[in-house]
């Protein structure tokens, strides 16, 4: 039993299969590193006191969660061609940019919801003290908003790593990209397949049961 | 030091003050007394700003909060605030919530901060606490540090919004001793309080307050001993 599976078509796309891994987490990283910052700005725009720049920001959000990340992706891809902006745009940039303005649409919104949820009476108390809004925002509610954001954080890395896979129509050589073509030539497509999903698997779960403990710990 | 001339107060169409005057000097402790949604946390929100005036003026040793040139954080910073939850900054230890606006708004360094926050830990005799989080004290030392912080800045006012309301009734006590000594001490302090117990004993003069006026003042003796309008005599009967 062991010997049939360990020289199995399982073991033997491993090494293949761990080069798209590898991919795919450098895509979920970069792109949400970037999309922290761009999903930051964002979701600061939309607590503005100017309406104009709480529109702006409205217009973002609105417009990348109404439109499906894989058009985001093609649009990236194939639409901003050399002649349109300048400069070309490889498989990998254009999958890190997606993910980055993808994710940011959402993390804007996570950003608001943990500074909305910091009681009013925190800012009240640093107001009547004399601290200006800026100082209650940065010692009082940002700290604690900050902490707030972590589980949904957590939860939008699983989320954009799964997205990723849509990536494979751009040819970037993420996991299931690799996959497919290890399954072209063997026609394994079931055992490479499932051996796909394994590998999603390891890093979704243990994520998501980290995240459910230190959703307790932080208590939030 | 504090007068109030016709202060109104609409959130919408709804008028929560209809036209309060009062003069608070020197000294002199106020105690606001009432229904609930008569507008006596409306009325002390007033006086700090943190509800903004819709018409009439409140003056602060001179300066009119309503004229828009007057710097409202300087003025914010005189003026301390004590709420009923408390409102302690829950990711700062004690000491840390003590020292936050000297720091940061008078600018003073860590160390002269620290002495202020521990000889204040002190007073409301909760040195030992100095390095705990909130969320690890009871209700009555929660509100004890919120008052040592409102006094880390060496307020000319202490405004209180019922503050042991949310106390279980054993801790009240200790909360109400903090307020004693410091009205013993002079400060002027304004107090919305359903202690009646305090506002006669401490109280230089009690307002009664419903449906957004002020329906009677005076001294503790003669509100609660010989309330002249009906509305208080109707109040108190209520609660006493
Ligand atoms: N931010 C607000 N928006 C709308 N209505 C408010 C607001 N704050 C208080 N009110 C209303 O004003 C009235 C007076 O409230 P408040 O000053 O809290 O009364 P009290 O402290 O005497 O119980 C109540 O009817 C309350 O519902
Ligand atoms: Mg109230």
């Amino acid at each position: 039993m062991l010997d049939t599976i360990l020289e199995s078509p399982y073991i033997d796309s491993l090494p293949f299969l761990f080069d798209g891994l590898k991919m795919t987490v450098l895509i979920t990283f970069s792109g949400l590193f970037f999309g922290f910052i761009l999903g930051a700005i964002v979701g600061i725009a939309r607590l503005s006191k100017s309406k104009f720049i709480r529109s702006i920001s409205i217009v973002y959000i609105e417009i990348v969660r109404g439109t499906p990340i894989l058009v985001q992706v093609l649009f990236i891809y194939y639409g901003l061609t050399e002649d349109l902006i300048g400069i070309s745009i490889n498989e990998l940039t254009a999958a890190i940019v997606a993910i980055t303005i993808n994710a940011a649409a959402y993390i804007a919104e996570i950003v608001r919801g943990a500074v909305y949820s910091i009681e009013k009476g925190q800012s009240e108390a640093g107001r009547s003290l004399g601290l200006t809004e800026n100082d209650t925002m940065r010692y009082i509610i940002w700290p604690q908003a900050f902490k707030r954001m972590i589980p949904p954080l957590g939860n939008q890395f699983v989320i954009s790593l799964k997205d990723t896979s849509l990536f494979s129509v751009i040819a970037v050589g993420e996991l299931l990209y690799m996959g497919k073509q290890y399954y072209n030539v063997t026609y394994e497509i079931f055992e490479t397949l499932l051996m796909v999903c394994i590998l999603y698997l390891l890093i979704t779960i243990p994520t998501s049961l980290y995240l459910r403990r230190l959703e307790r710990k932080l208590d939030v | 030091m504090i007068t109030v001339k016709d202060l109104h107060k609409s959130f919408g169409d709804l008028e929560v003050l209809k036209g309060i005057n009062a003069e608070v000097k020197e000294q002199e402790v106020v105690c606001v007394i009432g229904p609930s949604g008569s507008g006596k946390s409306t009325f002390l929100r007033c006086l700090n700003l943190l509800e903004d005036i819709t018409s009439g003026h409140v003056y602060i040793n001179g300066e009119d909060l309503s004229d828009p040139t007057t710097d409202i954080n300087k003025l914010r910073a005189e003026v301390g605030m004590v709420f009923q939850h408390f409102n302690l900054f829950p990711h700062r230890t004690v000491l840390e919530n003590i020292t936050l606006a000297p720091k940061k708004v008078k600018g003073l360094s860590a160390s002269e901060a620290n002495d202020i926050g521990i000889a204040l830990l002190k007073k409301v005799g909760l040195s030992e606490k100095a390095d705990d989080y909130p969320d690890s004290l009871s209700g009555g030392q929660k509100q004890r540090v919120a008052i040592a912080r409102a006094l880390a800045m060496n307020p000319k006012v202490m405004l209180f919004d019922e503050p042991t309301s949310a106390l279980d009734p054993e801790l009240v006590g200790e909360v109400l001793q903090v307020m004693k000594d410091l009205a013993q001490e002079g400060m002027t302090m304004i107090v919305v309080t359903h202690e009646m117990g305090f506002a006669r004993e401490m109280g230089d003069r009690v307002i009664f307050m419903d449906e957004g006026s002020i329906q009677e003042e005076g001294e503790p003796n003669q509100i609660f001993g010989d309330p002249q309008n009906e509305r208080t005599q109707a109040f108190l009967s209520k609660i006493l």
